[in-house]
């Protein structure tokens, strides 16, 4: 006969486990290798070439006149959506992902990546 | 219970029981649903257009997200547009790899089916448990793409990451796992008495009414129909991939989860003969970022059903028409014929059961203009602000 | 009696602060444990009390076709009750302050208070939901008290009074009878959970039907109080099973001074009303819940039957001679 309470069993066991989920700013997973998180933006390789911003899917990265005559990219990551395309994209790999993820902030244009 | 007889219920657009905002007005005869009245387009997004006004890159990840469940579906079927006007060919490897996320896909989002089908019918434990091992399959998505959720992974001509002999073996592992939890839900599934109740005979789709209704995925094959675009059309990898197509015949919500679960262990099986059979060689082709004139047409799989892009180019680099049917708007017309005759209390479970998408699925309005005070009169941006801070103010003023 | 004790009484230790306290610690304990079955963390030991304090400095709303009396009433009448009903059962000792012949039904009766002021409530309401969760809450109440009612009746035949004190007594001093209304403690704690309207007879406030049923037009101090009232059902339907059935305040010695023994009844009472709940949360996390109809049929067809099988079996056992 089917009887409610098939998971009895296996539930029991659980009470005296550890839970799964952990306290967040407790404790803190790290995330794996390959994740996209905030990017690094290396001035020095830049060819000021534009196609990051040119591909970039949200606006995040807009190319912008900073120190000299070039216009160099500005990732503001209130609109990025870590895809990665402008790292994909730039030919000279001046655009680096960092597992960096706790990216929360107050205000806008509080998070720019330079 | 005469008091409540005919009473109008609405479920949504703002319900518990609904992850998205759609409208189901259910008629009530005391418990008994005597009509149900659906209505769409709370969540247009505007997409389609928003399409047409970005280059072919920017629209891979606009594409993605249509859904943040099937997000690697809809990419799959763009860029096997493109790739057809473009005419390309893809390496067999990029060829695996989308097949391996396409499964992934399925995975997760069928154990994200059971769980929020456990929470309508009220049954949290098995909601938490499965999301749990969703969690693994998500760990695996960040562990390859780098993202849990619209994974950035397809790209015109390939993927973009390549796998590892690390994350291979890390995969294989998990799958055991998830081989081992499967068998354990279909256990819960099939003698748990109160999931019974709950599920068994609840929201009858018949064969020959779901083919009326153009139903596609596990709601089509739970009501015995045979459609799978794996197999009937295949696309990426399936081909020579062996795998069977799951149908049942009882024709209600107790099939659909049967069916859902059983394809967990297809799904499994598939992504272990790609992992022990994936080609070596290049991941992407090269592919240029003007797409002559032409039109495509593709559909893939989803984990809801069957998801169909069509795309017409005009030689630039950005698509003139873009349109998307997402499976859940095949299946919501068999919802209303399911509704009718249950009882309230089935209807979460019954809308739960198609697995619906209502983002994905709202693409347009429409609105027939009213007259004035009367049901679908139109108000402008000020018009609206200006009635509601006069309706506020006579009632009391919040808004000063 | 010394009007001091009296009102230590009523207002401190088994009374209002006691109960409540001991009602947030129920729900503490039900959701830490429910949380941690689910393998979550769960949440932190005085989170039922920082819930319970925001939702009083919540805004107190009440929406225009809701009748204002009667949401005021529901949540007072619900707790009041429920704390006039806990002063009936023995907490320290098997004598309590309050006690005479009837007592036990008494308390049955208080207990029945909530159910109905909550079908008002959600009638009163103006909200379909709360119509709807009314109409479930009134059409449900029978399904579960006739087997509830049955059910503690049978403690009180096999000892042959009504009084709660002479059913502690002759509990502890018959121990070997509890076999034969094992049936019956079983019967009380499931109609003890459609009671509580807990999982998986939750049907009137099932929040992805209706949204919460009757509780829908309740907000601020009003939902804190029928929260409360809530809780302090659970501590008090729990009490009065681990009363009749297991026995109730034990100090199983007699300690000079009799306080201490006092504090271990208090402890043991306790410890078997935290039992009983556990029971609760057991049950309320292996199943789904069930729909209106298979309830009506599941109570008639199998709880009232089954506990009137209970009574025969104790009537026959009593009167036969056989008992232990």
């Amino acid at each position: 006969m089917k009887m409610p309470g098939k998971m009895l069993p296996k539930i029991f066991g659980f009470i005296f486990k550890k839970p799964v989920t952990v306290l967040y700013p407790k404790e803190r997973l790290t995330p794996p290798k390959g994740l996209r998180g905030k990017m690094k933006f290396h001035l020095e390789r830049c060819i000021h070439c534009g196609l990051c911003s040119h591909d970039c899917p949200s606006g995040a990265c807009t190319m912008q006149l900073i120190t000299g005559d070039k216009k160099q990219p500005v990732f503001d990551l209130d609109f990025c959506t870590f895809c990665a395309q402008c790292e994909e994209v730039c030919p000279k790999d001046a655009i680096e992902m960092t597992t960096e993820f706790e990216l929360a902030h107050y205000k806008r244009g509080e998070a720019i990546v330079k | 219970m005469i008091w409540l007889a005919n009473v109008k219920i609405p479920i949504g657009p703002q319900h518990p029981a609904l992850k998205e905002p759609e409208n189901f007005t259910i008629t009530l005869d005391g418990e008994k649903v005597v009509d149900a009245d659906i209505r769409i387009g709370y969540t247009h997004r505007g997409i389609e257009k928003l399409i047409e006004t970005r280059n072919y890159i920017q629209n891979l990840y606009l594409i993605e997200r249509i859904c943040g469940i099937c997000s690697f579906t809809h990419t799959q079927n763009y860029v096997q547009n493109v790739e057809t006007i473009l005419n390309i060919q893809i390496p067999r490897r990029a060829e695996y790899i989308r097949t391996l996320f396409l499964e992934l896909e399925r995975l997760h989002s069928h154990l994200l089916w059971m769980g929020v089908a456990g929470h309508e019918i009220g049954f949290d434990t098995l909601f938490m448990y499965t999301w749990q091992d969703r969690e693994l399959v998500q760990d695996i998505l960040e562990f390859i793409s780098g993202n849990r959720v619209n994974y950035a992974m397809n790209t015109i001509g390939g993927v973009r990451r390549d796998i590892s002999e690390d994350q291979k073996k890390k995969i294989l592992e998990t799958m055991i796992y998830l081989e081992k939890r499967a068998a354990y839900y279909k256990e819960v599934a099939v003698n748990e008495k109160t999931i019974l109740a709950r599920c068994q005979g609840v929201g009858i789709l018949k064969p020959e009414i779901a083919l009326k209704l153009s139903a596609v995925g596990p709601t089509a094959r739970a009501s015995g129909v045979d459609v799978d675009i794996r197999r009937d059309d295949p696309h990426a990898a399936y081909a020579d991939t062996p795998f069977q197509v799951i149908t049942t015949d009882t024709c209600d919500v107790f099939g659909r989860f049967v069916v859902r679960v059983l394809e967990l262990f297809e799904s499994i099986n598939i992504i272990r003969h790609l992992m022990n059979n994936l080609p070596t060689g290049e991941i992407k082709a090269k592919a240029p970022r003007k797409v002559p004139e032409g039109e495509a047409i593709s559909h893939t799989e989803a984990p809801r059903g069957e998801d169909i892009h069509y795309l017409r180019s005009n030689g630039t680099d950005k698509p003139e028409r873009y349109k998307v049917r997402t499976p859940t708007m095949a299946n919501l017309l068999s919802i209303s014929e399911m509704l009718k005759g249950t009882y309230l209390a089935d209807v979460p479970i019954i809308v739960a059961g198609i697995d619906p998408c209502m983002g994905c699925m709202d693409r347009v309005l429409v609105l027939k203009e009213g007259k004035e005070n009367q049901p679908g009169y139109l108000l402008d941006w000020e018009h609206l602000r200006r009635y509601g801070i006069q309706w506020y103010a006579e009632k009391g003023g919040r808004i000063q | 009696m010394n009007i001091l004790l009296e009102i230590l009484y009523l207002f401190i230790f088994p009374g209002f602060l006691f109960i409540l306290g001991f009602g947030l610690f129920a729900e503490y304990m039900d959701r830490k444990i429910y949380a941690r079955i689910q393998r979550r963390v769960g949440p932190p030991f005085l989170q039922p009390l920082a819930d319970t304090i925001k939702l009083m400095a919540k805004e107190d709303f009440v929406p225009e076709k809701a009748d204002k009396l009667i949401l005021t009433l529901v949540p007072i009448f619900s707790l009041a009750a429920v704390i006039a009903a806990f002063l009936y059962i023995p907490v320290v000792s098997a004598n309590s302050l309050y006690s005479f012949e009837g007592d036990l039904i008494v308390a049955l009766y208080l207990l029945m208070i909530p159910t109905l002021a909550l079908f008002l409530g959600g009638w009163y309401s103006g909200n379909i939901f709360g119509q709807e969760g009314g109409m479930r809450v009134a059409s449900l109440l029978f399904s579960y008290e006739i087997p509830f009612f049955l059910a503690l009746l049978v403690p009180a035949l096999i000892s042959g009074t009504w009084d709660m004190t002479g059913i502690v007594l002759y509990m502890n001093n018959h121990w070997l009878v509890f076999p034969f209304i094992f049936l019956g403690f079983v019967i009380a704690v499931i109609s003890l959970q459609g009671k509580l309207e807990r999982l998986p007879f939750d049907i009137p406030e099932a929040e992805t039907e209706i949204v919460a049923g009757p509780l829908a037009e309740f907000s601020g101090r009003r939902l804190a109080l029928l929260r409360l009232a809530r809780d302090a059902e659970m501590v008090v339907g729990a009490g009065l099973i681990a009363v009749v059935f297991l026995g109730g305040p034990e100090p199983l010695i007699s300690i000079e001074p009799h306080y201490i023994s006092w504090i271990i009844g208090a402890l043991v009472f306790l410890l078997k009303t935290l039992f009983v709940i556990f029971l609760l949360i057991l049950m309320k996390s292996a199943v789904a819940r069930i729909r209106v109809d298979q309830m009506v049929n599941f109570t008639y067809k199998w709880l009232i039957p089954l506990s009137l099988l209970q009574m025969l079996l104790v009537i026959v056992v009593r009167f036969g001679g056989w008992l232990p």
